[in-house]
């Protein structure tokens, strides 16, 4: 399903930055892009894989695919 | 004013069923006001720093530690006054001594993300309807809207934290793993396709897992109030013991009723019900209160 939407409309790697700032990044990297547009995220394990994706489903977005790479993760999130 | 003197007309012991409290200082009392929950409006505020600039003979408030203001070093012949212009914004007087206090709350869920359970409406609720309603001791009554029990209900008389029971299907689950890595308990771990395997035993019913997964896969079956009883601070704090699971909303009022009329049986005075509880044992409480109300 997810597999069209591989190829995203913009990329932030979060690896090394700390919550919260690095949802206030995908948050305002977001707000640059249209509704429907793919938005590719990286984030570090632990805290920040716990909480981001969380907050972007509460901001209405849609995370459609999440991948393990090496300690951290790759998101991809569909802007509402 | 009147001719009355300060020492014939006011009995102690009611003017602390009141709120006001006896400083060290001759004269001078602790005014503790109302906030059931701790939400306060800032016309309220407004109005409490006005009647405290006023009357206030020490200059200060202090904020306690069951979320009421007190306005500090009121003077006994200023106590109609202060009730009076308080009484223009609703503002009212909390009690002390052995009797329901104001119950506290969490912020709740209408802003906080953790939030399962209303907790600010129901403590709004509760100080309405049991406010001041005389025990054997203090009768303390707390509400937290999740597992991280903001309000510690582990140190209530009678405690209420919200829970929600996660339901998993596996139509929607696209084995992301996010659930896997929200849980904080351990109680998710992935399979090899992703997909989750729970282990109950681990589950604190926080919801977690499912205001992590993006397609909506986990869900909340039921959410209610886990119910503790028995806990007090003080010079030998006690922790409360867990005695429910999923009360429903509307359950809540009757459980409290019913715990203060076993307590009132129950117990004896200046002790405080976890201590009763201890004497006479928990099956008691539980076969009691508890099963009756879990049956209804």
């Amino acid at each position: 399903m997810a597999d069209k939407e591989t190829v995203p409309d913009g990329k932030i790697d979060l690896r090394g930055v700390l919550c919260p700032i690095n949802f206030v990044k995908t948050k305002l990297k977001l707000e640059m892009m249209d509704s429907g547009q793919i938005l590719e995220v990286i984030l570090d394990d632990g805290e920040p894989i716990r909480s981001v994706p969380r907050s972007i489903k509460e901001e209405g977005h849609k995370v459609v695919k999440v991948e393990n790479i090496e300690g951290a993760y790759r998101l991809l999130i569909k802007k509402a | 004013m009147s001719e009355r003197t300060t020492t014939q007309r006011i009995d102690i012991n009611e003017l602390k069923s009141g709120g006001f409290i006896k400083q060290t200082q001759k004269d001078l009392f602790t005014v503790r006001l109302k906030v059931p929950g701790g939400r306060i409006t800032p016309e309220k505020m407004l109005k409490i720093a006005e009647v405290a600039k006023k009357y206030s003979r020490l200059g200060y408030c202090h904020l306690s530690f069951r979320q009421s203001v007190e306005i500090i070093g009121v003077h006994i012949d200023d106590f109609d006054n202060v009730i009076k212009e308080l009484s223009t914004v609703g503002q009212k007087i909390a009690s002390c001594g052995p009797r329901v206090r104001v119950p506290t709350a969490c912020g709740g869920c209408e802003y906080n993300p953790n939030g399962i359970m209303d907790t600010q409406s129901k403590a709004l609720e509760v100080d309405e309807k049991f406010f001041g309603i005389p025990c054997h001791h203090k009768f303390k009554i707390g509400f937290s809207g999740c597992p991280i029990d903001c309000t510690r209900t582990r140190e209530m008389d009678l405690g209420f934290q919200g829970v929600v029971y996660p339901e998993w299907g596996k139509d929607l689950c696209t084995g992301c793993t996010l659930c896997a890595k929200a849980c904080l308990e351990g109680a998710i771990v992935s399979d090899k396709e992703g997909r989750p395997i729970f282990d109950l035993s681990k589950c604190l019913y926080c919801g977690d897992c499912i205001r992590a997964c993006p397609t909506d896969a986990w869900k909340g079956k039921k959410k209610g109030w886990l119910v503790r009883v028995g806990g007090k601070h003080g010079r030998h704090p006690r922790e409360a013991d867990h005695v429910a699971n999923f009360l429903p909303d509307n359950k809540v009022n009757d459980f409290i009723s019913a715990t203060l009329k076993w307590y009132k049986e129950n117990g004896k005075p200046r002790e405080r019900i976890g201590i009763s509880i201890e004497r006479v044992g928990l099956d008691k409480f539980k076969k009691e209160v508890v099963n009756p109300m879990l049956k209804s």
